[in-house]
């Protein structure tokens, strides 16, 4: 009964949101203010509506997984009763039909908090906003209605499930869709108050004003996200590695280089009203590469350890729906763009221009992500051969894109507006730059071994990491409330910084040992040992598995037993690993258990690693989220009293 | 032509060979020995101590067909071959691929146990199903796999009188398949 | 004044930085990546013995690593070579480490697996005519990028005037900055 209740649910929020999408963007067509403000009105309440459902529904396909209702198909193929509660309710996103539920939830909160904290825009706006929002639920509603419905029945019912993918048993896959979905999901905010702009014709800086908290929130949880996914596949593969350029985690980082750029970009149209047609374009470029990610992710277009299980006629729909929501926004920019006025004016070199250097570079960046992923599908599409393009490609191609991207980061932070002095920011620059110079040269020496490639990496990380510093010490001194935007700004510099010095420490300094170990046996990176002292076999609320129990010592010291398993799920033929890793402020020390090398088991190879700097990957990341967190909070976006008169 | 058109008109472009590669396998692998000759090689066979190899097939047009017993595909294929062998004055000669799997026992064994098992439980599979092939080569450790780009089982070649490859089917071979391509190829390549 | 302190913080913090770098270091150094078995760092009964290698040449296992991890596992979901668990992968990688043995370049074993596979196999695509626009094509837009950058900028300074102040404004302006 409550799948199909929930089914239900689904088509009447279909209809709600049909409603939402139509009437509103009409009321603001028409002539007549008496009619406008009626169907305006009508957004709010719409949108309200459409998530009550939606949620319901999202609610009963919870309720069929904790219920262990194996009489529904998606139910009997991602979950089983002997799976932990948790899990069985994070299975309503493991597969393909359910994390479109969760989209589709999260699209309705959105455009409810949009709703709700929108109370100094004005009615038309509103409306535009949730109109477009509603266009977009619609288009999605339909395609889990159609081609994806999560509350099939499976008749006869089965005895048991197929159970959760064991590599999604675990607390970080857990979040990580949510957290990423969010930010997909997020960025069609941005994408909306773009159109609603080009709709009214009134693109100016309280446009991006308006736009920009939505944006840098979005962004945040995008960072969130694509940093948990990352974190996931460092500890669950075995390998430590954290970042393969794979279509899908490409799919992810291309909406996030765009909305940085997007972030920046509003910044200069908030302040001086410039570069409005560029900022409206990647705003909806933005949104267009979530989708395209949709895509790429459920068509089976593209190979991918990600890939959910493809079905061709899914694809078309998804293709269908980005052809329509991109191309109609691109013509409408097309349309209205020209007529945009041109703003303030800035000198060759002003933070305007730094600002701008940004987004291109950022822009730059994305285009070659993007065209090394979908190359390999030009040239098939063109009967040109086959060929591969994986992380060598986007190794040499995006790091040097994104040098340039992180060194200008300081220098376009001290650039004065509208006019400044290249000698001014050197000037006020030299002595971050000989520090970090210092740094650069000396700490190679100290971590392992110079290279040019540390050195580079390092001077980065430290002009970034000092740059940002001196420019928080410089304005601490002045007089004046410092809002929540500043702290915002340069905590997430900061956490660029320290992801640059992270990447290039982890690279240049990672030691790996592949070894065959008896019970017994050490492995020494100096000044650590791993010894392996026994293995056990344990059992799992659906596994079974064999643990070793290695100890670390530092100078004869112990610090930590590590525990590596390597777990056989009932469900899945495929083993899993489960590093054991101690992590500390500057490096990782990582044993994974490969396979066992006698019949008695008493032998097996393992790999021991010890990761400098990896520490530094998360933290920079969450320094990000916490500087986006810092900026969205502040006091001017939470003004909600004033009330703007149509 | 409008700046502003340029977003539209390259994301128009975008989706064109979006749908173009809807329709394509991303993970099928055309092979580039085509039009090339087939690699030699030496293997014993499945009936005794004579090796073969694929200079023997000179001046014939002959099918060469990768297999294994555990290959459940290949149980598909199998009656369509042997209906194939049956009706038509082509040789098939089989590569039995790596027959002893990593998991099997016998993969510990020396390499003549290793082979007489494979022989065996080979011989015992053809008995049931019928058996297409003039003779079956045994490639044991997959080299001879590798040197012919044999990704998957099964996989079917066609070779002319040449000994250059002229065709290669990745996956099973259906009766319309035989029907559409290999059997016009192949009456093509014996008219040469 | 405050330039001043700034400077001088700026500087502290430089030596604080390296001077608590090197500390960190003594700590964290690391043995510079060598395949070569350590002796035992003590023994008390009973020995301590350093795990063996799993490769039986790690000469050879380093440069295997390398060259796999330009090679893509023909029937994985994306992976590369070094990684894969993959039967075809393990076999792939005997071969690989066969042609090491026998001497061969680096290109030459990408030229056996091509010469097999296509160009399917290379996760680092051959720098051909094929592949220019993708090679160069981020760096040529750039540049382009770049052009239109400074052609715009400098367009809009000479489209937008700057404001200039009549002597009577500029008063009244002076008047209201004195408050």
């Amino acid at each position: 009964m409550i799948p199909e209740l929930g089914h239900f649910a689904l088509i009447l929020a279909a209809l709600v949101a049909l409603i939402q999408g139509v009437l509103p963007l009409t009321g603001t067509m028409l002539r007549d203010p008496q009619q406008q403000v009626v169907l305006q009105s009508l957004a709010r309440p719409t949108a309200a509506l459409q998530c009550v459902l939606v949620a319901f529904a999202f609610g009963a396909l919870a309720t069929s997984f904790l219920s262990n209702d194996f009489s529904v198909s998606y139910v009997a193929q991602h979950s089983n009763s002997l799976l932990p509660k948790a899990y069985q309710f994070a299975a309503v996103w493991g597969g393909h039909e359910g994390s479109l539920l969760l989209w589709v939830l999260l699209l309705a909160v959105w455009t409810l908090a949009v709703a709700l904290f929108s109370r100094s825009l004005p009615l038309d706006m509103v409306a535009r906003v949730i109109g477009v929002l509603g266009l977009i639920s619609v288009g999605f509603l339909l395609f889990i209605l159609t081609t994806s419905n999560p509350f099939e029945r499976l008749l006869p019912a089965a005895l048991d499930g197929r159970d959760l993918n064991p590599l999604l048993q675990d607390p970080g896959l857990v979040i990580h869709p949510p957290m990423l979905y969010m930010g997909y999901v997020g960025m069609s905010v941005a994408f909306a108050f773009a159109v609603a702009a080009l709709l009214s014709g009134r693109l100016d800086a309280a446009w991006a004003r308006w736009s920009r908290p939505w944006t840098v929130i979005a962004w945040t949880f995008l960072t969130f996200g694509i940093g948990l996914g990352s974190w996931w596949a460092y500890y669950e593969l075995g390998w430590g590695g954290w970042w393969f350029w794979d279509p899908v985690e490409n799919a992810s980082l291309m909406p996030w280089l765009v909305g940085t750029a997007l972030i920046h970009s509003l910044m200069v149209t908030e302040k001086r009203g410039s570069f409005k047609a560029w900022t409206v374009l990647l705003a909806i470029a933005a949104f267009s590469l979530s989708l395209l990610g949709t895509f790429l992710v459920r068509s089976g277009v593209l190979t991918s350890v990600h890939a959910f299980a493809s079905d061709p006629k899914r694809g078309v729909f998804v293709l269908i729906f980005l052809a329509v929501v991109v191309g109609s926004s691109l013509t409408l920019f097309a349309w209205r763009a020209p007529r945009v006025t041109l703003g303030g004016r800035m000198g060759l070199v002003s933070r305007e221009s730094f600002l701008l250097a940004n987004s291109v570079l950022l822009v730059v960046a994305t285009a070659a992500v993007l065209l090394g992923t979908i190359y390999p599908l030009i040239i098939d599409a063109l009967n040109l051969g086959k060929l591969s393009v994986g992380p060598p490609y986007f190794n040499a191609v995006f790091a040097p894109l994104l040098v340039p991207t992180v060194f200008l980061m300081i220098p376009g932070s001290v650039a004065r507006w509208r006019d400044a002095k290249v000698r001014e920011i050197a000037h006020d620059l030299r002595w971050t730059a000989l520090a970090a110079l210092v740094l650069a040269v000396a700490l190679p020496f100290v971590l392992g071994g110079w290279s040019f490639g540390a050195a580079f990496g390092l001077f980065l990380g430290c002009w970034g990491a000092l740059g940002t510093l001196q420019q928080v010490l410089d304005r601490v001194r002045k007089p004046g409330r410092i809002g929540a935007s500043f702290w915002g700004q340069h905590v997430a510099h900061l956490g660029m910084a320290v992801l640059v010095i992270g990447i290039t420490g982890v690279k240049r300094y990672e030691v790996e040992r592949d070894v065959r170990m008896q019970v017994g046996d050490v492995v020494t990176i100096a000044p650590y040992t791993f010894r392996l002292d026994s293995f056990s076999d344990v059992r799992g609320p659906n596994y079974k598995a064999v643990r070793a129990d290695v100890q670390v010592l530092r100078n004869a010291e112990l610090i930590e037993v590590l525990q590596p398993e390597k777990r056989r799920y009932f469900s899945s033929a495929m083993p899993m690993t489960e590093a054991g890793i101690d992590s500390g402020f500057m490096r990782d020390l990582y044993v994974s258990l490969g396979e066992p090398l006698n019949d008695a088991r008493t032998e097996w190879s393992m790999r021991v690693y010890y990761k400098p700097f990896v520490p530094w990957l998360w933290g920079g990341t969450l320094l990000m989220v916490l500087g986006g967190v810092l900026a969205a909070l502040d006091r001017r976006y939470r003004k909600f009293t004033q009330r703007v008169n149509t | 032509m409008k700046k502003v058109l340029i977003p539209l008109i390259l994301f128009l472009g975008l989706v064109v060979f979006l749908a173009i590669g809807l329709q394509r396998d991303p993970r099928e692998i055309p092979s580039p020995l085509l039009n090339k000759p087939a690699p030699e090689f030496s293997l014993s066979t499945l009936e005794g101590d004579e090796k073969f190899s694929p200079a023997q097939m000179q001046g014939k047009v002959w099918m060469f067909n990768v297999w294994a017993t555990w290959c459940v595909a290949c149980r598909e294929e199998h009656p369509v071959l042997v209906a194939f062998a049956q009706k038509h004055n082509v040789p098939i000669v089989g590569l039995s691929y790596k027959e002893i799997q990593p998991q099997d026992e016998a993969a510990k064994a020396s390499p003549e146990v290793k082979l007489q098992v494979a022989r065996e439980r080979s011989v015992v599979w053809l008995k049931s199903h019928g058996n297409p092939y003039v003779t079956s080569v045994m490639d044991l450790d997959g080299r001879v796999g590798i040197h012919y780009g044999v990704y998957g089982v099964p996989e079917t070649y066609i070779i002319d009188k040449q000994g250059v490859i002229r065709y290669k089917r990745v996956g099973v071979v259906t009766p319309e398949l035989l029907a559409d391509k290999i059997l016009p190829l192949i009456n093509e390549l014996n008219k040469s | 004044m405050k330039q001043l302190f700034v400077r001088g913080v700026m500087r502290l913090c430089a030596v604080l930085l390296a001077g608590g770098s090197v500390s960190f270091g003594v700590y964290a150094q690391p043995a510079a990546p060598t395949a070569a078995v350590q002796v035992p760092l003590m023994s008390s009964t009973p020995a301590v013995r350093e795990a063996a290698p799993m490769a039986e040449d790690p000469q050879i296992e380093a440069r295997l690593v390398d060259i796999s991890q330009e090679l893509r596992c023909l029937v994985c979901q994306n992976e590369s070579l070094a990684s894969s668990h993959a039967e075809l992968a393990d076999d792939l990688r005997r071969e690989v480490r066969d042609l090491i043995r026998q001497g061969k370049t680096d290109q030459e074993i990408k030229d056996f697996l091509v010469a097999r596979y296509g160009d399917f196999v290379l996760y680092r695509p051959e720098v051909k005519p094929l592949t220019w626009v993708l090679w160069f094509g981020p760096f040529v837009l750039l540049l382009v990028a770049a052009v239109f950058l400074g052609v715009y900028l400098r367009q809009r300074r000479q489209q937008l005037a700057p404001a200039v102040l009549s002597d009577e404004e500029r008063a009244r302006a002076q008047q209201w900055l004195k408050g």
